[in-house]
């Protein structure tokens, strides 16, 4: 397995996301710059939160029309795996390859902290080993997932709602739903299950010096022997 | 050189958080006569030549995000 890092000019969780691939997923992954085209040899791609092109316009608009993103589409529309976090997220909304958009968040201030989330479809790839309550941090101003009622049943019915946030028994409520979103939908699948977009960093979630390592069990996706492991099983249990 | 004046504004059923803030404000200051806020903006285009179809292809391409905004064009020749 062999992931793509994409790189925005003022993408901040690159780093973050490699360190997370090699050192607690075991796999390759490698960084590519936003003008290139090519991503022969990559067998998914992750899009990174952070502030790409200063969030002018709107979070990821401006991303979202750069040379890789084409090459991303075409990626996503083979069925492999990709994967947007945060402002990696909005510009797949950006992008057209997931539905909805992304707006600042109802209490207005920039959210920093962790969240509960519970996986509601178990059959895609991203969310097949989210089993429980996870815990995950998230970090942004413009969380809030909006789309018109019709996109929402859409999502709904047809199982694309990947996450919601809840509180620390799993259930939801509007205290756990911290910046606002639309059905407290945390991260969205396109319709084939193999592109997730999501506003907390699974990333930041890998690595026991954190304290817990959820994040696992959503980037697991991407070496399925690692997130099956037996001997995971304590370090997930907290 | 006409200069085209794009009015971005998130649609009527989306809550504008950052309006509510303003109008929260406005009536803090004692401005009772505010009912509603809603903030937007305004984007300058000069251009070379007009041509209605393709500045309204630039605003549903990339100038406005059709799934969250409405935009209004308006034209000083």
């Amino acid at each position: 397995m062999k992931v793509a890092v994409i790189q925005l000019p003022g993408s901040n969780c690159d780093q973050d996301a490699l360190f997370s691939l090699r050192n607690d997923l075991k796999v390759d992954a490698e960084y590519v710059w936003h003008d290139q085209h090519d991503l022969t040899g990559f067998d998914a791609v992750f899009v990174p939160g952070g502030f790409s092109y200063g969030d002018y316009l709107r979070c990821g608009a401006m991303a979202a029309r750069s040379p890789i993103m084409e090459s991303v589409r075409q990626f996503a529309e083979e069925g492999k795996l990709v994967l947007g976090v945060c402002n990696g997220f909005q510009i797949l909304c950006e992008l057209g390859l997931l539905p909805g958009a992304l707006i600042l968040n109802a209490g207005q201030k920039f959210i920093c902290q962790d969240v509960y989330l519970k996986a509601e479809n178990r059959t895609s790839p991203w969310t097949r080993s989210a089993e429980g309550v996870l815990r995950i941090p998230i970090a942004h101003g413009e969380g809030r997932f909006v789309a018109d009622p019709e996109t929402i049943q859409q999502l709904e019915a047809n199982q694309q709602i990947a996450f919601r946030y809840v509180n620390q028994q799993g259930l939801l409520n509007q205290e756990a739903n911290v910046n606002g979103s639309m059905g407290a939908i945390a991260g969205v699948l396109n319709q084939a299950g193999n592109v997730l977009g999501l506003m907390p960093h699974p990333e930041r979630a890998t690595n026991p010096i954190f304290g817990y390592q959820d994040g696992l069990k959503i980037l697991g996706a991407l070496n399925p022997c690692l997130a099956s492991k037996e001997s995971l099983e304590p370090a997930l249990a907290h | 050189m006409p200069l085209v004046r794009v009015f971005v504004t998130l649609k009527p059923s989306l809550l504008d958080s950052a309006g509510k803030a303003v109008s929260d404000s406005l009536l803090k200051l004692g401005y009772q006569e505010v009912e509603k806020v809603r903030i937007g903006k305004v984007i300058e285009l000069q251009l070379e030549s007009y041509d209605e179809a393709r500045v309204k292809q630039m605003c549903s391409q990339i100038l406005a995000n059709p799934v969250i905004e409405d935009f209004k064009v308006e034209v000083q020749k």
